[in-house]
């Protein structure tokens, strides 16, 4: 039998590289430790890897715990093909970010910590143990795809059995730390920049995490359809697009009432760096997702709703990293930007992530109702609209 | 135990250094000179205007940013006043760097097992009944120990006595809700740089977080009762409907009904 080498093509090689660079500064963080491959320092403490890998990661898996609810909770059927990618996103979203904190963590072997010494008065303990019980949620949950692969028929029947109490504590434990992550700004009165700082910042951080979470669903259907030729009917990618112009305007309107009431709506039109970054954040994470969507051609077409999700994600990255960074560097009396090696090590996460995707769905049965590629997913929009 | 402080009179330091050198022999630190707080420098004397020397330390503050915010409960504040560190304890989130009002928790980025540094108030020193290193070190008083409401009262005294030399603010009294560490000045707060610049509330910060951290139990209790009652609900309904579908099939009568009408189905015929 003959052993054939894997054909070569460029985005092979871009993952190889990818890797070759993770797997280096991977090597360098755990030897010489995180001054030797990052940007932080004592007056900067917090950088793209808690900013991104961790705070912006767990926004990004939302989309489980959102989808859940509405197949289980609500059980409207109709989402259902929408579960099985949402959960994977979920479990691999949360797994990216515990080994993203195994990174940042200076003793990133104590990471086990807070299950043994307790500090109910910090908001840190409660989103390491939400984290902690939702990624078991999310595995459980999973797992009964992998138990459906290996045939394990009694294992799956156990976790059907679970899946109603699961999913309710899915909810609540994601409810609770989406909005706590928010909360870690609350204790920064006098560091963090006035747009940003709120005593609202919990419920900005979950109403932008189930936008992103509907967002993400979409983008991952669209790239799964491209590249494996799996994918979600477009019509109920049109109706969460529907239900996500509501979410995304309760959280412009509340937005600027809050500036109002806090006095510091004047403030959006300074020319400060950090206001121009609330700007553009602001008009790429919310404006311009809900003037596309009240688009029609833009809400019935794949396209168009790759795009909106595409812009309701790179919105959220940078609200996210707009709180973690730009609106502390001012009283931070210092600069950052983040290391080489701490992009490579974040860029690394994301594409290894993207790979178990792949993988998962190649090999496990994700998209309960596979579509050909070639098959017109616009004819089933009359439905809708 | 009456909460022990230091109460620093910038007015009357003069910069001569002793107070750094005592700390870092007191800690097994570098010698060295250090313009500003790290982890081998956990105090300094810094000339923030001409002939105004401010020494920076941690604030040991009453209820303390760093104790609330630590994930695992590495910090804690003594009853005797010093803010403490538990380095074992400690996970390297490094959440207390960000959020001390003060930025005084500094780190060991250089190393493979890096830890949290910061003043002691040379606690060990304080439960022997003696007093801190950087204190005792003091050649002219400008940083004097005793207790925080003595302290104050001493703060107090020496504003009314000259009120022609001191601005009439005793900083740490009120600010992130109190500290252990008091400082009088003869120029305004405001005008000695960080951290005396950044406008501190005089609420605790952990209020801060709790107001959220609080609503926690609620959120659970209700948010599992709600979801609870949905389900219930939406599961009642599908039951309904199914057993509503089953009996209607009986009813084989019915005319368009499931079976009753299949000879009226188009594509039977």
């Amino acid at each position: 039998m003959l052993l054939r080498m894997p054909k070569i093509t460029l985005w092979r090689i871009i993952i190889a590289v990818i890797a070759a660079l993770g797997l280096y500064y991977t090597a360098l963080r755990y030897t010489r430790g995180l001054g030797a491959v990052t940007n932080l320092s004592d007056k900067f403490p917090w950088g793209l890897w808690v900013g991104f890998d961790v705070i912006t990661g767990v926004g990004l898996a939302a989309g489980a715990f959102i989808i859940a609810l509405t197949v289980y909770i609500f059980r409207i059927d109709t989402y259902r093909p929408i579960l099985r990618p949402a959960i994977l996103t979920g479990f691999l979203g949360y797994s990216l970010v515990a080994v993203g904190l195994l990174y940042d963590l200076g003793k990133w072997y104590d990471v086990w910590h807070p299950i043994v010494f307790w500090n109910p008065h910090s908001v840190m303990f409660e989103v390491a143990w939400c984290v902690m019980l939702y990624l078991t949620v999310l595995a459980l949950e999973f797992s009964s795809v992998v138990f459906e692969r290996l045939r394990l028929n009694l294992l799956k029947k156990l976790i059907h059995m679970l899946i109603i109490p699961l999913s309710i504590l899915g909810v609540i434990l994601s409810t609770l730390h989406q909005s706590s992550l928010g909360s870690l700004f609350l204790i920064v009165p006098s560091k963090l920049y006035a747009l940003w700082y709120s005593p609202y910042l919990p419920l900005f951080f979950f109403v932008s995490a189930v936008s992103v979470g509907f967002a993400m669903v979409t983008m991952e259907s669209f790239l799964s359809r491209r590249f494996l030729g799996k994918g979600i009917e477009l019509n109920l990618l049109n109706g969460l697009a529907r239900v996500n112009v509501l979410v995304m305007a309760f959280y412009l309107t509340i937005k600027l009432i809050d500036l109002a009431n806090r006095g510091v709506l004047g403030a959006v039109l300074s020319t400060r760096f950090e206001s121009i970054m609330f700007d553009i954040e602001t008009m790429v994470q919310v404006v311009v997702p809900l003037l596309l969507l009240l688009i029609p051609a833009v809400r019935t077409s794949a396209r168009g709703l790759f795009v909106t999700s595409l812009f309701i994600v790179i919105g959220f990255i940078m609200n996210r990293l707009d709180i973690t960074i730009t609106g502390v560097e001012a009283s931070s009396g210092t600069s950052y930007f983040p290391a080489f090696g701490e992009i490579a090590i974040s860029v690394f996460l994301v594409t290894m992530g993207f790979l178990a995707f792949a993988f998962a769905a190649k090999y496990l049965n994700v998209f309960v109702h596979v579509q050909k590629k070639d098959e017109p997913p616009v004819a089933i929009i009359h439905d809708v609209e | 135990m009456a909460t022990k402080g230091i109460l620093i009179d910038s007015t009357r330091c003069i910069g001569c250094g002793a107070c750094e050198k005592a700390c870092k022999m007191r800690n097994n630190l570098p010698l060295g000179l250090e313009n500003h707080l790290s982890a081998t420098a956990y105090t300094v004397v810094q000339e923030r205007r001409p002939g105004i020397y401010v020494r920076r330390m941690c604030m040991h503050c009453e209820n303390p940013t760093c104790v609330s915010v630590c994930p695992v409960g590495a910090f804690t504040k003594t009853a005797a006043g010093p803010v403490t560190y538990d380095k074992d304890k400690c996970i390297g989130c490094r959440y207390c760097m960000y959020s001390c009002p003060f930025s005084v928790p500094k780190y060991q980025w250089d190393r493979v097992i890096p830890y949290v540094q910061k003043c002691s108030l040379c606690a060990d020193r304080i439960e022997e009944g003696s007093e801190p290193a950087c204190t005792a070190a003091c050649p002219v008083g400008a940083s004097i120990f005793g207790e925080r409401d003595a302290l104050i009262g001493e703060a107090q005294k020496r504003i009314r006595d000259n009120p022609s030399k001191y601005v009439d603010h005793i900083y740490g009294l009120n600010e992130a809700g109190g500290t252990s560490v008091l400082y009088l000045s003869s120029v305004p707060f405001d005008k000695l740089g960080e951290p005396f610049t950044m406008q501190l509330p005089h609420k605790p910060l952990p209020l801060y977080t709790w107001a959220a951290l609080e609503k926690v139990p609620t959120i659970v209790v209700v948010g599992g009762v709600v979801l609870t009652g949905i389900w219930w609900i939406t599961s009642r309904r599908d039951e309904v409907k199914k057993f509503e579908e089953r009996t209607q099939q009986h009813h084989w009568w019915q005319p368009g009904k499931k079976n009753g009408g299949t000879d009226k189905d188009p594509e039977r015929r």
